[in-house]
């Protein structure tokens, strides 16, 4: 993480990040590629971001709960694998997509999918190549104040509102978190 | 706890309705009363065991409801965070062990739930967090130090995960208080 950002901003030297980086609004998401909840919100965040074009800077971090979500680490990991072959929003948006086939053969379906190479992505997976940056996005989360998935930050403040395409809008639109309870 | 719960208490029935937790909060300073408390159906755990170290008691209202779900799921995920702490985790909730057992199972916790089951919310009453109206704990979260004493606390407002930055603070803060006093011994 890099010292001069906040922790609850994106940063785009290290986030996986989409939009524009000069965007005003900036909207960090916690994940959890198992997560169904996780799952409901990426059509909003899809539509909030065709919405806002390039008004909008989007991040994703993971925060996998691996115990109760048994695929949810080899997800996280098969995206960051697909991210070092260029490919990270790709592999997230198919993640989310088929959140109910997420085995090891699945992830390697994907690969195959966007044409990444699937036996580098299978070794990274295996072998827990990017275990370390997941934890870090996990520990920066749990210090940021994430307290479960989704967890977003509208310019750095924790959304505590509705999960609902309406409100998520107006929160980011009047760059204020509003205080409607989930 | 059996003696607790007989003890000759009088709770102030008036302050009830507007105030969920008719006690204060114990504060940081207070010795945190010790209990015992079924952790299984057939073992209790008593808070002086954990003597020694730091422990996490984090009350919280009910095993099933989906925020503390999503708040012992999180503490679940954190526990070798707490072990660079040397620092034990607890659950305290109302509901009984063979519930707890269910939802331990579940949700693959691999700490202990405690069941303030018997009386009921006893524990969470002396603690000043039992919410006379919801006939729960609220979500309110302890961390006492290796002497027994309460060293942070935190209540939680009603619905909201408090997450565990908050912990995560107080041990680091704890942790620098040890070193301190132990460097002046």
């Amino acid at each position: 993480m890099s010292a001069r950002i906040p922790l609850t901003l994106p940063d785009p030297g290290r986030d996986h990040t989409s939009g524009s980086a000069d965007g005003s609004i900036k909207l960090l998401e916690y994940g959890d590629y198992e997560c169904p909840f996780c799952g409901e919100a990426q059509p909003i965040v899809k539509e909030i971001q065709r919405r806002l074009g390039d008004d909008l800077l989007f991040a994703f971090r993971n925060f996998p709960l691996t115990n109760v979500h048994p695929y949810a680490e080899h997800a996280a990991e098969a995206a960051e694998a697909a991210s070092a072959q260029g490919n990270f929003w790709g592999m997230h948006d198919l993640l989310f997509e088929n959140q109910r086939a997420l085995e090891d053969e699945d992830l390697l379906a994907y690969a195959g999918e966007l044409g990444l190479n699937q036996t580098q992505l299978v070794r990274d997976v295996t072998s827990s190549v990017y275990a370390a940056r997941i934890r870090e996005d996990f520990k920066s989360g749990v210090r940021g104040g994430v307290n479960g998935t989704p967890t977003f930050f509208i310019n750095g403040e924790r959304y505590d509102g509705v999960f609902d395409l309406r409100y998520l809008l107006s929160a980011l639109t009047s760059q204020k978190v509003e205080g409607i309870k989930k | 706890m059996v003696g607790l719960g007989r003890s000759p208490i009088h709770w102030d029935m008036s302050t009830i309705t507007t105030n969920p937790s008719h006690r204060p909060v114990l504060s940081p300073g207070t010795q945190a009363p010790d209990f015992s408390l079924r952790c299984t159906p057939d073992q209790s755990v008593a808070l002086s065991e954990f003597r020694g170290r730091p422990v996490v008691l984090a009350f919280y209202p009910a095993d099933w409801s989906p925020v503390c779900g999503d708040q012992m799921a999180l503490y679940n995920e954190m526990l070798d965070e707490f072990q660079e702490f040397q620092a034990e985790l607890v659950g305290i909730s109302v509901d009984g062990a063979w519930c707890h057992d269910a939802f331990a199972k579940q949700n693959k916790l691999h700490f202990p739930l405690l069941a303030d089951f018997e009386p009921k919310g006893a524990i969470a009453r002396t603690y000043g967090v039992y919410d006379e109206k919801e006939g729960t704990c609220e979500h309110a979260l302890f961390v006492i130090d290796a002497d027994g004493i309460i060293h942070w606390s935190y209540v939680s407002p009603i619905g909201v995960n408090p997450g565990a930055n908050g912990i995560l603070s107080a041990l680091e803060d704890l942790k620098k208080k040890t070193e301190t006093t132990a460097v002046a011994k």
